[in-house]
C-alpha cells in the first residue's frame, strides 16, 4: 500500500545515482542486498531505514564505491563528474577522525589527498565555521565531545562541496539531546547548501523529522519494502517534531518497519 | 557544545613529588645499609667494596672508565639506530608486500630467538670485533622495533583506511598520512625496549669479545677488572652502564612523550 502512491511526488528529476537490481553477496554466504532497486533525486534528503542487518550501510558502501555490488548496476548522472571521489562526501557511524591531526587538519584531509592545498586554508576555515566549530581549528580530537567529533567529521565531508553526502547512521552513538541538536543542524546545513544527502537511520524518528523520502528496507536479503514520501514543510523545527503531522507520518513509518520485519521473517 | 575538556591535565604536584623522592629514598636507604654491611662485619674491598671507595674508584679511574663509556655508548647508539633504521624499515616493507613477509619474516624470528650469546663468538670470527659487536646490539634490538611496528601498520582503523580509499589516496599518502602515524605509538614503545637491549648486545658481544686494547668497552673492562680482582672497579663500571641503560630509558620516555603528549591515551592523565 506504501509503495508507489506517494513514490509518484517524485518522479520528476534524473537520479543522481540509481541503484539497479543490486545485489550483494558476502564470501561467508550472506546475502546482504537482493535484487536493491532505489533511485537519489537530485537536492533531495532521502533516508534509508531499515533493522540493523538489513543491508542499508552496506548499500551506502556500494554507491560510495567502497563496495562492489555482486550484481546489478550502479547508473550516475553526469557519471564523469559525480562519480569522481572527490564528488563524494561520506559520514561514517562513529566520527572517524585521526586522532594524532588537529580538528583543522583532519578537515583539510580530503584536499591534501587530492593534492589541492594552495586553496584549503579559506575551505577548511568555511567549512569549520558551517558546523560551529571555528574556535575549535587546533584543538585535537580527543579533547572535543561526541557531537563536535562529529561535527568535525560532518565538515572533512562539506570540504570538498561534493554534491553528494553520503552518511551512515552518523548520529546513532550520541545522546538523545545532541542528536536532536544535530538533526536541526544538518536540515539547516542540507537547506543552505542544497546538497543530495542519503541518511542511513535505525530511528524511526529521525528518519521522518529529517527526510523528504523514507525508504524503508526489509532484512536478509535487504531490500527495499515501501517508500514514503514526508509531505511536512521545510524549515522543521521543534514545533514539527511536536506536532500531530509528525506523530501520524512515524506512526506510518513504524507501521511499515514492522511490516518490512515481518515479511524479513517470512523470506 | 562547549563540553571540551581542558587540555595539558597533569598529575597532582605532589604525586608527581612522590614519584620522585621515593625512588631517591630507597636508593639512599640501600646505600646506607651497604655501607653499614660493608663496615661492621669489615668486608674487605676485593670481595665487596663500600660504596664511598666505588665513588672513589669512579673519579680516580675516571680516564679508563670514560674512554670505555664512551666506545660502549657509540655501539649503543650506532646499534639502536641501525636497529630502528632495520625494525621499521623491514616492517613497512613488509606491510607493503606479503611475498617479501612470507619470505623474510621466519628469518627475523629466527635471529630473535637463537640467543645473542651463542651468535657472538661465531660473529667474531667471521668480522672485525667492532663490526661484530655492532651486530650484536643490531640482532638483539631489531626485532622488537620490527615486531611492534608490524603490530602498528596493522591496527589502523577501518574506517579510517576506507576514508583514505574514498578520496583516492596514494600507496604513499596512505603509508604516510594513516598508517605511519597509527603506528607511531607503537614504534616508540618498541624503541623503549630496544634502547635497552641495544646496550644489552653490546656488553654481551663485548664480553664475548674480551680483547684489550684502547678499543675496549665497559664490559670488557669488568671483564679485566674481574680477573684482577679490581672489584671496586668492576662496581664502578657496573655503575656507569646502569646510568647510561636508565639515561638511554628516560630519553625515549621523553620522545615519546613530547610526540604523543597532545593525542594518543598513554600520554594523557585523567583527572579523576
Amino acid at each position: 500500500m506504501f509503495t508507489k502512491s506517494s513514490a509518484s511526488a517524485f518522479s520528476s528529476g534524473v537520479p543522481v545515482v540509481a541503484l539497479r537490481g543490486v545485489g550483494k553477496i558476502f564470501a561467508n554466504g550472506i546475502v546482504a542486498l537482493e535484487r536493491l532497486d532505489l533511485d537519489v533525486r537530485p537536492g533531495e534528503l532521502v533516508s534509508l531505514l531499515g533493522p540493523s542487518g538489513c543491508g542499508k550501510s552496506t548499500a551506502l558502501r556500494i554507491i560510495a564505491g567502497l563496495s562492489e555490488p555482486s550484481n546489478g548496476e550502479i547508473e550516475w548522472s553526469q557519471a564523469a563528474e559525480i562519480a569522481n571521489p572527490r564528488r563524494l562526501g561520506f559520514v561514517f557511524q562513529e566520527p572517524t577522525l585521526m586522532p594524532w591531526a588537529t580538528v583543522a587538519a583532519n578537515v583539510r584531509l580530503p584536499l591534501k589527498l587530492a593534492g589541492l592545498d594552495i586553496t584549503a586554508d579559506a575551505r577548511v576555515a568555511a567549512a569549520l565555521a558551517r558546523v560551529g566549530l571555528s574556535g575549535f581549528a587546533d584543538s585535537y580530537p580527543r579533547e572535543l565531545s561526541g557531537g563536535m567529533k562529529m561535527r568535525t567529521a560532518i565538515a572533512r565531508a562539506l570540504v570538498t562541496e561534493p554534491q553528494l553526502l553520503l552518511m551512515d547512521e552518523p548520529f546513532a552513538a550520541l545522546d538523545e539531546i545532541t542528536r536532536f541538536r544535530l538533526n536541526n543542524d544538518l536540515l539547516s546545513l542540507w537547506q543552505s547548501l542544497r546538497k543530495t544527502v542519503v541518511f542511513v537511520t535505525h530511528s524511526v524518528f529521525e528518519s521522518v523529522y529529517l527526510s523528504q523520502r523514507v525508504i524503508v528496507m526489509t532484512r536478509r536479503p535487504g531490500r527495499v519494502f515501501a517508500e514514503l514520501a514526508i509531505d511536512a514543510p521545510y524549515p522543521r523545527d521543534e514545533r514539527f517534531r511536536t506536532s500531530a503531522d509528525y506523530a501520524g507520518y512515524c506512526r506510518l513509518v513504524s507501521e511499515a518497519l514492522a511490516g518490512a520485519m515481518l515479511a524479513g521473517e517470512g523470506a | 557544545m562547549n563540553e571540551a575538556r581542558p587540555n595539558g591535565e597533569r598529575r597532582p604536584r605532589s604525586d608527581r613529588r612522590l614519584r620522585v623522592l621515593l625512588p631517591i629514598a630507597v636508593l639512599a636507604l640501600g646505600v646506607v645499609l651497604w655501607d653499614a654491611v660493608v663496615r661492621v662485619y669489615a668486608i674487605p674491598p676485593y670481595v665487596l667494596p663500600g660504596p664511598l671507595l666505588v665513588l672513589s674508584t669512579l673519579v680516580s679511574d675516571w680516564s679508563v672508565l670514560s674512554a670505555s663509556l664512551l666506545v660502549t655508548l657509540t655501539t649503543t647508539l650506532e646499534g639502536f639506530a641501525l636497529a630502528v633504521v632495520g625494525g621499521v624499515g623491514l616492517a613497512v616493507l613488509f606491510n607493503q608486500s606479503r611475498l617479501i613477509e612470507y619470505s623474510l619474516y621466519p628469518y627475523a624470528v629466527i635471529l630473535q630467538v637463537t640467543p645473542v650469546v651463542a651468535i657472538a663468538p661465531l660473529l667474531l670470527i667471521y668480522l672485525p670485533q667492532q663490526g661484530a659487536v655492532l651486530a650484536c646490539a643490531w640482532i638483539v634490538a631489531f626485532f622488537p622495533v620490527l615486531a611492534n611496528t608490524t603490530l602498528g601498520l596493522n591496527s589502523v582503523d577501518h574506517n579510517l583506511a576506507d576514508l583514505f580509499r574514498l578520496y583516492g589516496a596514494t600507496r604513499v599518502q596512505v603509508l604516510w598520512e594513516l598508517k605511519l602515524p597509527a603506528a607511531l605509538p607503537y614504534i616508540l614503545g618498541g624503541l623503549k625496549i630496544a634502547g635497552g637491549l641495544s646496550l644489552i648486545g653490546a656488553v654481551v658481544a663485548e664480553i664475548a669479545a674480551g680483547s684489550a686494547g684502547a678499543g675496549s668497552g665497559l664490559a670488557y673492562r669488568i671483564a679485566e677488572s674481574g680477573y684482577r680482582l679490581n672489584i671496586p672497579r668492576m662496581f664502578a663500571a657496573l655503575l656507569l652502564l646502569s646510568i647510561a641503560g636508565i639515561v638511554i630509558f628516560f630519553a625515549l620516555s621523553y620522545l615519546s612523550h613530547l610526540l604523543l603528549r597532545r593525542w594518543h591515551e598513554s600520554a594523557i592523565v585523567r583527572e579523576v
